[in-house]
């Protein structure tokens, strides 16, 4: 039981920064109709800024910034230079394009920074505290889940609640009828990529202190992963990929604690095949699936 | 990927008498055949292709026809990858674990028979065919869940799948040996050759026989009815399914046939080396076969040869440079593996923003373009 328990909170840390980075997918995806294979990429590469500052300063909260800054900017810079650019004569082209960043940013980072593994430190304590005896969730936990959850909440009330939200959304939705209606359709992507890569940055920044550390593939399992928790949840809702984060993560906590770390992508697949096949617009989508 | 329709729009002004040789030139796919046999064509020219290559193996040194037998084992997989992703627009990025099935299965297949003391020049066709047949099997599981998955979605269940060899390899490591592999013995040839008979020209022939058939299948297949049918699957599913074509049986036997392709072309990699390891297949090499086919034009088989010699060439690109100047140590290290990326990367990005008919295609419109210039002259 007391390993049940360690395993659910476990799984809801972990969980949370899956959910934020489908929900930097789903963002992107609403915004463009595209998945963005880089997304993992980019958030190590925005990792490798942090962690710079960290090591320059010895402020963990500098660095955090520096890294959600360097995502804001990374995402408005691979939207305005290359995705903008992508002909839609072939359909897959942007998903190669994004692949192409993927190779072109590890490789960079490889080269600038070197391939081994780079400590990250964290600035809270990453061992379980006892609550009645029960070892079950340590203070990084707790502060993973808090930090996701207020990004969960500001992103709603910026779609909700603010002009540029309801410009956002509304180019997505209509893009023609937005810019008939004076929307600046072309900047709104760009803001929605900058926002997607900034919560990537923050959820990179997360998780790569839980992991081995600092490394140019760091971020291609929990890419996959992520990529899992938005199609259980459904590309297209945010709040489905909050819930299908968090839900992919207590499934694969269960399945690492009580099978073994190497089942892990063994899981994912059989996850990502199930949703696709037996609800292929996810839990919360009314999109129908394609009939052949 | 327009290639096709645009090389259908402006037709070839036809030459008034056809000479004999201007009918074994390979036309530009959608073209019909100016006539004659298209097995017979392509028979000519796979033929002559194998004469060349041979003629020119004879006169290389040993790394390089390790090389050109590399090119050789890739052609094998880019062939029928460029067949799925061009022709019927099914982005798989799993080729490198259907790779790795082909090289796994060959090894294992290999090693049981070394076990049993069994020798003969059969089993190497005989586990390469097993390679095929397994790795076709495979393809038919991840083909039947592609079949009803679009663009992104299939490209992210195959990511997945490309992410699974060490894994797989991890958990059943009594098979597959984990992390270190697995080691077969070394391929050797006929003692007809003679004593002194250098063994990686052996090696490239191996390569070549494979790549021939694989090409001169795909050639025919690419002009078939099969092949027409995953065009128009690519480009309508609608009108594909109102002509009478089944669309997910088309698209599950493309992915069948690329497979297979691909389970030989990692069955002979594994060949040329004798080993087969998980660090061989990540998912880096998934990517690499995608910029294979990319920067040579998607849906070209001319195409994957041009890619298919890059992915190869490129790979030394690193060697050559800290070869050719005199790095720091630790500079040339951090080179090494992480240039030939860089340029990968790069490559995919230019050419699907700059050119995305790739190499092939922009030669073929500059021949076009100069065909088009001739008679006004």
């Amino acid at each position: 039981m007391d390993r049940f328990l360690f395993l659910t909170f476990d799984g809801l840390s972990t969980g949370a920064v899956y959910a934020a980075f489908a929900l930097a997918l789903v963002l992107i995806w609403r915004a463009a109709r595209l998945v963005n294979f880089a997304q993992g990429a980019m958030a190590v590469a925005t990792a490798y800024v942090g962690y710079a500052v960290v090591s320059a300063t010895g402020s963990y909260w500098l660095g955090l910034g520096a890294a959600v800054l360097a995502g804001l900017a990374l995402g408005a810079l691979v939207e305005r230079v290359l995705m903008r650019f992508v002909g839609h004569a072939n359909p897959l082209g942007d998903v190669i394009v994004a692949l192409g960043l993927v190779l072109l940013i590890q490789a960079v980072l490889g080269m600038v920074f070197g391939s081994e593994y780079r400590p990250a430190t964290v600035p809270f304590d990453t061992d379980a505290l006892s609550v009645g005896g029960i070892a079950a969730v340590s203070p990084y936990d707790l502060w993973v889940f808090g930090a996701v959850m207020v990004v969960v909440v500001l992103l709603a009330l910026l779609f909700t609640r603010t002009p540029i939200g309801l410009r956002m959304r509304a180019s997505a939705f209509a893009p023609e009828v937005s810019r008939l209606l004076g929307v600046n359709v072309g900047r709104m992507l760009t803001v929605g990529w900058a926002l997607a890569a900034a919560v990537g940055a923050l959820a990179g920044m997360l998780v790569i202190p839980t992991g081995l550390g600092l490394h140019p593939h760091a971020m291609d399992m929990v890419f996959v992963v992520a990529f899992t928790a938005a199609v259980v949840g459904g590309l297209d809702s945010p709040a489905g990929a909050v819930v299908g984060g968090l839900l992919v993560g207590l499934i694969l906590s269960y399945v690492t604690g009580y099978l073994g770390p190497d089942t892990t992508p063994l899981a994912v697949l059989v996850l990502l095949l199930t949703v696709l096949l037996v609800r292929p617009g996810g839990l919360f989508s009314s999109v129908k699936a394609r009939h052949v | 990927m327009t290639a096709t329709r645009t090389d259908v729009s402006t037709p070839d002004p036809q030459p008034t008498r056809p000479s004999p040789l201007r009918r074994l030139l390979p036309g530009p796919p959608g073209t019909p055949a100016t006539g004659g046999s298209t097995l017979l064509r392509h028979l000519v020219l796979a033929v002559l292709a194998g004469t060349v290559v041979v003629l020119v193996t004879n006169q290389l040194e040993p790394y390089q026809n390790l090389q050109v037998a590399r090119v050789c084992a890739f052609l094998c997989v880019t062939a029928g990858y460029t067949v799925l992703v061009g022709l019927n627009g099914q982005l798989s990025l799993g080729h490198g674990a259907l790779m790795a099935t082909g090289a796994y299965t060959v090894a294992l297949t290999q090693q049981a028979f070394d076990e049993r003391a069994v020798q003969g020049r059969w089993i190497l066709p005989l586990s390469l065919l097993l390679a095929v047949a397994v790795t076709a099997v495979v393809g038919l599981v991840i083909g039947l869940a592609a079949a009803r998955l679009r663009g992104p979605y299939l490209a992210g269940v195959t990511l997945a799948v490309a992410t699974l060899v060490p894994a797989i390899t991890t958990i059943f490591t009594d098979v597959f040996n984990g992390e270190q592999g697995l080691r077969f013995p070394t391929e050797t040839p006929p003692a007809f050759l003679g004593a002194y008979f250098q063994p990686e020209r052996w090696l490239a022939w191996i390569a070549l026989v494979a790549a021939l058939l694989t090409m001169l299948l795909m050639a025919n297949l690419v002009r078939s009815r099969f092949g027409r049918s995953l065009r128009a699957v690519r480009d309508d599913e609608v009108a594909a399914r109102l002509s009478g074509i089944h669309v997910a049986g088309s698209q599950v036997l493309a992915f069948v046939v690329s497979a297979a392709c691909a389970g030989l072309g990692g069955g002979v990699y594994a060949v040329l080396t004798a080993t087969v390891a998980p660090g061989k297949f990540a998912l880096d090499l998934s990517l690499f076969l995608l910029m294979a086919i990319v920067i040579g034009g998607l849906g070209s088989l001319v195409g994957a040869v041009w890619g298919a010699i890059l992915l190869v060439a490129l790979q030394d690109l690193p060697s050559l440079i800290t070869e050719t100047f005199t790095l720091p140590s630790d500079l040339a290290q951090r080179l090494e593996g992480n240039l030939a990326l860089a340029v990968f990367g790069l490559i995919l990005i230019v050419v699907m923003l700059v050119a995305p008919v790739g190499l092939q295609g922009a030669a073929r419109s500059l021949a076009a373009r100069l065909r088009r210039r001739a008679p006004s002259r």
